[in-house]
């Protein structure tokens, strides 16, 4: 547990050590922003659902972009090498690294609250539905970033990384959206293990051990596959 | 602490990168691994530290099984990789602190251990830059504090002084051979002369064999070959072949022949028989024909032609 921390204190001050972090949160806050002014003085609706929708797309690139470097980059430097022969174990070192990015994408997120707040001055808000959307984004942002770590470990090179990692997300995203073309036996298989379909049922604020469970055993999978990835050095 | 290391193998794919070796290193001792670059000098180091995993035989460090006691053995280890992986974009003293961390030093002794690396290893001036700003020299520095961070008892450096200026060498020499005292040390080298400087015990190693072990002195006695003398005379229209017989009867001396005439000066070159001290006799021998002599070398099987001799046929 003190290893996890320490490695977790050392990866998020290297986001804010880099350009990395100012610029995503930035970004973020920039694209949030417009969705959210627009919708507000075009439509003249209280409400977030703009904001909340747009929000996994963004993540579809910006989970990535945070999470490319974690592993790849030690792996070109060799830094790798230090950092597994100290007296810790694998998982310490994933999971810290998982926490940290997920600390970084709660960060860009704990911003948006200005968003809530500013409107809750001006009618009622759907509390319910707002608390369910932020834990299902923070659900969502872990099981692309724990993504994002696994194809990191897998190349030492980020832009591979990054394209790896876009790859099953974007699949992961878009399962959902072609059930259609498919026969019903199939479809709700995958529609199951579509990130999205989860998403929308945590927004409405209904609060599903089944939406959870997916969410949580999707990152517990990919942090074990990372952790195999980097077994994988010993074979 | 001890390293025991039997019947290690290691397979890169198809391509056998270490072979069956095994050898003993005490506590105390100061151990190079000497060969050419790919011998499997840091394949095996990589396997003493845990970072690969042998597919046959096995490495004890202190008792302790590397595979079974992974944490454990980490724990005594101290460990520069290949080409001194660092943070670039940390600072010096932030970068310690993280390896005293990682190395579970108790807190309460990070701050002191971060300090007492700085000043052994001389970082007092540049303790607050980034390492990515430093000379090659520093980060060599910066990469030994943080391997002797948690005072361990085994340091393995793998080649600590490539790519570093005279100066530089000498200065890593001295802080490895300071270091070497207290501790179990090994370290790897292409560089014969970091052998015979810093090392107790030289492991030849080349095709993933070791194939010598020993002392740096024992090394030559083992593979000393004909002991040959160059003798520098000065030519005063001296009879040559009374001096080649002359210096062809002196005992343990199988065979001489002239050089070279420069001018007035001879050089003839004798060989001798393994392991004798000919220069003596040749010298009585001179002086009574009341001949002059200009220079007396005998030449010796260096290291560095041993290291040819069994690393050649590759």
């Amino acid at each position: 547990m003190k290893n996890l921390l320490t490695i977790f204190r050392k990866e998020l001050r290297s986001y804010f050590n880099s350009p990395v972090a100012y610029i995503v949160i930035v970004v973020f806050l920039i694209i949030t922003g417009w969705f959210f002014t627009s919708s507000l003085f075009i439509t003249g609706v209280v409400t977030m659902r703009n904001v909340f929708d747009i929000i996994p797309f963004i993540f579809l690139f910006f989970v990535p972009a945070i999470s490319m470097r974690t592993f790849a980059e030690e792996k070109k430097s060799g830094t790798i090498e230090l950092l597994l022969t100290k007296p810790i174990t694998d998982t310490d070192i994933v999971v810290g690294k998982f926490l940290a990015a997920l600390a970084l994408t709660g960060i860009a997120l704990l911003f948006t609250l200005i968003y809530v707040i500013s409107l809750s001055f001006l009618g009622s808000i759907d509390l319910g539905s707002i608390i369910g959307s932020y834990i299902g984004l923070l659900l969502m942002s872990g099981i692309y970033i724990s993504i994002g770590i696994f194809a990191s470990s897998l190349t030492e090179n980020q832009v591979i990384a990054f394209i790896i990692s876009f790859l099953i997300v974007f699949g992961l995203f878009m399962l959902n959206k072609v059930l259609i073309f498919l026969p019903t036996s199939l479809a709700s298989i995958l529609e199951y293990i579509s990130i999205d379909y989860h998403f929308g049922n945590i927004a409405r604020g209904i609060l599903d051990t089944r939406n959870i469970i997916y969410y949580l055993s999707g990152i517990f999978i990919f942090i074990l596959l990372t952790r195999f990835s980097l077994e994988s050095r010993k074979w | 602490m001890s390293i025991r290391v039997s019947n290690l193998t290691k397979y890169y794919g198809q391509q056998a990168a270490v072979k069956d070796i095994s050898f003993n290193i005490n506590t105390g001792e100061i151990v190079g691994f000497l060969g050419p670059n790919g011998a499997g000098k840091s394949t095996t180091m990589k396997m003493i530290t845990t970072y690969l995993t042998p597919n046959s035989g096995k490495v004890e460090v202190n008792g302790m099984d590397t595979e079974e006691n992974s944490i454990e053995v980490r724990k005594k280890i101290g460990y520069l990789p290949e080409q001194n992986p660092l943070y670039l974009d940390m600072n010096v003293l932030d970068y310690l602190e993280y390896a005293a961390q990682l190395e579970s030093v108790p807190k309460e002794n990070i701050n002191k251990s971060v300090k007492n690396m700085v000043d052994i290893c001389g970082l007092g001036d540049v303790q607050h830059k980034d390492i990515g700003e430093l000379s090659k020299g520093f980060k060599q520095r910066v990469g030994l504090a943080q391997a002797m961070i948690h005072d361990p008892e085994v340091l393995i450096l793998d080649e600590p002084t490539s790519g570093l200026d005279p100066n530089q060498i000498i200065e890593i020499r001295r802080l490895i051979k300071k270091l070497g005292k207290q501790k179990t040390l090994v370290l790897s080298t292409h560089i014969l002369q970091e052998v015979e400087a810093t090392c107790d015990r030289v492991l030849i190693i080349n095709n993933g064999e070791i194939v010598a072990d020993g002392t740096p002195d024992s090394l030559q006695d083992k593979f000393r070959g004909q002991v040959q003398v160059n003798i520098v005379l000065k030519n005063d229209s001296v009879d040559k072949e009374l001096i080649m017989k002359a210096v062809s009867s002196i005992k343990n001396i199988e065979k001489a022949r002239i050089l070279k005439e420069d001018g007035n000066v001879i050089h003839i070159i004798a060989s001798g028989a393994k392991g004798e001290d000919v220069r003596e006799d040749i010298f009585r021998k001179i002086v009574s024909l009341n001949l002059i002599m200009l220079g007396l070398h005998q030449e010796e099987t260096s290291l560095e032609d041993i290291f040819r001799q069994l690393t050649k046929n590759k």
